[in-house]
């Protein structure tokens, strides 16, 4: 299949953007998209030119490195996946391709389609854990958890923190990210300890890095590779409140 | 009073403010637009419950006063929060397709402004009778100012586009508000509003229907 592409190139930080157009020929519906990119690269590179920059790592859908709002959706027309297990049966031959960065003022840009998404990590540092002697394994079931904590848990800990969320934000909120990890630990006894230190912690380094607010377009859980739920949002908010009115102890 | 502050300046803190005094307004829009049913049983239902509300004295004014002051938290919280969300985006898409993202979820802002300039003017219009489009205004016959106002079409028409804007606001509000200030349940289908479509629709229907009656001539 033939392909247009319009991709933002950016040679730095602060070096002035533009969208590029590319012709990529001759491509296998079989491949993934990001292999796609790998031989527009290569032919670019053939010819001299500087290949495209864009973020990769595991290609299974696991690691959370990869990104690209592709023709207006983060991660693509498939819903549920990250962009590395998109394929190219999802286009259509002679299809015109839009392939832009994350937006957002916390998620500068690093090169192309790179961005720095380490204000993700900052969130994480400020509470996104918890404190456990380390040492010999606990045996197997020796904490009861109820299923429905288990399922919900594990559910919101399913986040890779791409940042999808963040990207298909009208207002460029990481209100699914901080609430995925509040709801993650906050479901199992393992987090309870620092439940309210941690919802009051990571709201406010989400604030301090200048993501938006949420207004519950439900955009993000749309745009999320582990199909997060809104709900966690909820939860964020009820310990929010609940640290705010009763103080952090458990 | 510094926790109060520090609550207050942070975004969620401002939601959960944006979420209490919405949940108030909503109470607020349903209880009036079943009052203004009254209108269809006749000048002497709508007179008599507008002077049985009046009578109530200091509980009307009380009510005055947390209804001003949840649409002054409101509004000035939503600005505070639009602005913060614009400037978490400097540079935009040139390409962005909304998936799930509703007319109503969009219009919250814009169409939130105009219900605020309609509110301004509907009290000028049927509560201090500063703003009088059919030139007279009665302070006992509420049913008469009704009817000579509507019967003037671009008063109608105002009342109508500010009622659909009021139930795009609530169709997507009644059901954020309660998750924003963390108390709906969890949901397998969480965008789904079924609640949040009764009310709207409802409150819109009850709102649009008295002018829309005087204009056509169903109610005289």
């Amino acid at each position: 299949m033939n392909l247009t592409l319009h991709v933002w190139r950016q040679a730095a930080a602060d070096a002035p953007g533009k969208m590029v157009r590319y012709e990529a020929r001759d491509i296998s519906p079989d491949m993934s998209f990001l292999e796609m990119l790998d031989v527009v690269n290569e032919r670019l590179t053939e010819r001299d030119d500087t290949p495209i920059a864009f973020d990769h790592d595991c290609r299974e859908g696991i690691c959370g490195i990869c990104s690209l709002m592709i023709n207006g959706v983060a991660h693509g027309p498939m819903r549920g996946t990250a962009t590395c297990q998109l394929h190219m049966r999802s286009f259509k031959d002679s299809d015109t391709i839009y392939i832009e960065p994350w937006r957002a003022g916390a998620f500068p840009i690093v090169r192309d389609l790179v961005v720095d998404r380490s204000a993700l990590d900052r969130i994480i540092q400020a509470g996104g854990f918890i404190t456990a002697p380390t040492g010999g394994a606990q045996d197997a079931n020796n904490i009861l958890v109820p299923k429905e904590s288990v399922d919900t848990a594990m559910d919101a800990a399913a986040c890779i923190g791409c940042g999808a969320c963040v990207a298909a934000c009208p207002n460029a909120s990481a209100s699914l990210f901080t609430a995925a990890k509040i709801t993650h630990l906050g479901m199992l006894p393992q987090g309870q300890a620092e439940r309210y230190r941690r919802a009051l912690g990571m709201v406010e380094q989400m604030e301090l890095e200048n993501f938006g607010s949420c207004t519950l377009h439900g955009e993000c859980q749309e745009a999320c590779p582990k199909e997060i739920s809104i709900d966690t949002i909820t939860r964020m908010n009820r310990d929010f409140l609940r640290a705010n009115l009763l103080g952090t102890l458990p | 009073m510094g926790r109060l502050r520090k609550f207050y300046g942070s975004m969620v803190g401002k939601k959960v403010v944006m979420g209490v005094t919405g949940l108030i307004g909503i109470g607020f829009v349903i209880l009036h637009s079943l009052g203004n049913l009254l209108v269809f049983r006749g000048p002497e239902a709508i007179n008599s419950y507008s002077h049985f509300l009046k009578s109530t004295g200091e509980l009307l004014w009380t009510l005055r006063v947390v209804l001003f002051l949840a649409v002054i938290l409101h509004v000035v919280a939503a600005i505070q929060l639009t602005r913060q969300s614009r400037a978490a985006r400097p540079i935009g898409y040139t390409k962005r397709e909304a998936q799930v993202a509703t007319i109503a979820s969009r219009t919250m802002r814009w169409g939130g402004a105009l219900l605020l300039v309609f509110i301004v003017v509907h009290i000028l219009h049927f509560t201090t009778g500063n703003i009088r489009p059919a030139g007279v205004f009665s302070r006992e016959d509420v049913y008469a100012n009704v009817v000579t106002s509507f019967r003037i079409w671009w008063v109608t028409l105002f009342y109508v586009v500010a009622m659909v804007a009021l139930g795009l606001h609530l169709f997507h509000g009644a059901w954020s508000s309660v998750r924003s200030i963390g108390v709906s349940p969890p949901s397998p289908q969480p965008l789904h509003r079924r609640l949040s479509l009764v009310i709207a629709v409802f409150v819109w229907a009850a709102f649009t229907a008295v002018p829309v009656a005087v204009f056509s001539g169903i109610v005289r």
